[in-house]
């Protein structure tokens, strides 16, 4: 392979749109992250009643009118908002961009229980009349339709759809749009995820009834993964979109790249629909360092899946020492502690908030560990405050997801 | 209802369709669609609405009366003669 076929085959990041509970674009997030800024607050929703969440406050005016805002979907508009940030981000002069050469491809974890829910209050009012049942419905909850608004909002011709991934989709995002590019089958790839969840009842009660949903006086302090007091996931919306191209194309525009995509992984436990699998995640990790061509011990930051259930944790600890062992020099986080559990958004947002330690040199830290679950005591892992690490190269970011769906995904700096 | 009521409470319905559009100086006896970004699924927002406002099924082959303010409060005004309007 001649230098310029090769670089034909490097995946670069070259833009970041992101919308998350404590920050609306990359710079106001990461500086949240450092500052231990949390994005929980109290939150209200029918039938579940009070509980918490992590809410976004982006602008959804800044791209959409608002006959848009009401037809389309909260995906739909967190996408909008992060596709387009993306693009301001990477420099890209929009018009001269071929229209069929962009292919948009967003990870969910889920997408249509929100407006499904929606219709059915509506028509519980008319005595459940099906009448009343909105015409708007099916284009709403088709499969595609966070990435298809995307394509309508931004007049983007080439293919466009969503990877449901569960948990897993924010990494699967961002692997198939690399996977596309080297494919041929589009030139710039918007790719991440996203998600609406927090708007549905429905991921609530099933948590608490799966006795999975945090409860804590204080909304900052109820995110606690790794802590022994932890009690459940906090459910957030967001979302992350990154642009992605060949490195050939954005070393030609000058582009300023984030980051080059050099190792991937996807596997799965089948073992549970629920608990996680320690044996297929260090696969996943090991196949992704194999594929990066790396050791272990030339990562230097771990960006964990990590929910704050007691399992998720332990069985995540277990697997990151199969590969880490002991290791002190990989530095390993949490982002989950700040925001909750993004959901589809989940594994793009927490590799985001990350990929600016390749420029500072700080790894962020985890908050709300008072008191250390012994078994995840990993050696690495950063608490209470941020670090310091000499030439940060290799960033590893876990993202897991019900059903045993584990993605992995390897940034080095360019 | 009234035809001056009906055509309020279709101005209202309107509003909440096209929450972009300047409706003040609607010109009642043009089309809709001459004046205003509707499309298909808006005329059908505009059927839902009068649906759950007054729980009236209008059959989709009288769906052109709909066209302008003129010809939809003129199509309206007896369906909705015993009918009070809506809070």
């Amino acid at each position: 392979m001649t230098p310029s076929e090769k670089d034909d085959r490097r995946i670069v990041i070259t833009g970041v749109g992101l919308t998350a509970p404590n920050g609306d674009n990359l710079t106001d997030f990461r500086a949240a992250l450092l500052a231990g800024k949390s994005g929980v607050d109290h939150y209200h929703i029918r039938y579940v009643g009070d509980t918490l969440a992590g809410e976004c406050h982006f602008d959804e005016l800044l791209y959409q009118k608002r006959k848009e805002l009401r037809r389309g979907t909260r995906a739909g508009s967190v996408s909008i908002y992060c596709a387009n940030q993306a693009v301001a981000d990477s420099g890209i002069e929009w018009g001269k961009i071929e229209p069929e050469r962009v292919g948009v491809y967003i990870g969910v974890t889920e997408h249509g229980n929100v407006e499904t829910e929606n219709e059915i209050n509506e028509i519980k009012a008319f005595d459940y009349d099906t009448k009343i049942w909105s015409h708007h419905h099916n284009p709403r909850t088709v499969a595609n339709n966070p990435a298809g608004e995307v394509t309508l909002n931004m007049g983007i011709t080439g293919p466009h759809y969503t990877i449901g991934a569960a948990c897993a989709a924010g990494n699967a995002g961002l692997i198939q749009g690399a996977q596309m590019l080297q494919l041929g089958e589009c030139d710039l790839a918007i790719a991440g995820g996203v998600s609406e969840s927090i708007r549905t009842f429905g991921i609530f009660a099933g948590f608490a009834s799966q006795g999975a949903l945090a409860e804590h006086v204080d909304p900052h302090r109820a995110s606690r993964p790794f802590d022994l007091d932890r009690n459940g996931i906090v459910v957030a919306e967001g979302g992350c979109l990154f642009i992605l191209e060949r490195y050939s194309d954005a070393a030609k525009r000058g582009a300023k790249i984030y980051g080059e995509l050099v190792g991937h992984a996807m596997t799965s436990d089948a073992s549970d629909f629920v608990l996680p699998n320690p044996e297929q995640q260090a696969r996943c990790m090991n196949q992704a360092l194999q594929r990066a061509q790396i050791n272990a011990d030339q990562i230097d930051i771990v960006s964990t899946h990590a929910t704050a259930t007691t399992s998720g944790d332990i069985q995540e600890c277990v697997a990151l020492r199969q590969i880490f062992g002991d290791s002190s020099t990989t530095l390993i986080n949490n982002t989950k502690s700040f925001i909750g559990h993004a959901m589809g958004a989940a594994g793009a947002l927490e590799l985001a908030g990350n990929l600016p330690s390749f420029d500072d040199a700080v790894c962020h830290h985890t908050i709300n560990v008072d008191n250390l679950d012994p078994e995840c005591a990993l050696p690495g892992l950063v608490l209470g405050e941020p670090r310091t690490k000499n030439n940060v190269t290799y960033i590893l970011n876990n993202s897991f997801g019900m059903l045993g769906t584990n993605s992995v995904v390897i940034i080095k700096k360019v | 209802m009234t035809g001056e009521e009906i055509r309020e409470e279709v101005l209202d319905i309107l509003e909440t369709i096209a929450p972009d559009e300047d409706l003040s100086d609607l010109d009642d006896s043009k089309s809709f669609r001459e004046q205003l970004e509707l499309d298909s699924m808006d005329f059908l927002d505009i059927v839902m609405e009068l649906r759950k406002r007054h729980r009236i099924q209008i059959p989709e082959d009288d769906y052109l009366n709909l066209a302008s303010m003129d010809s939809t409060v003129t199509y309206l005004k007896p369906i909705l003669k015993d009918v009070e309007k809506a809070k």
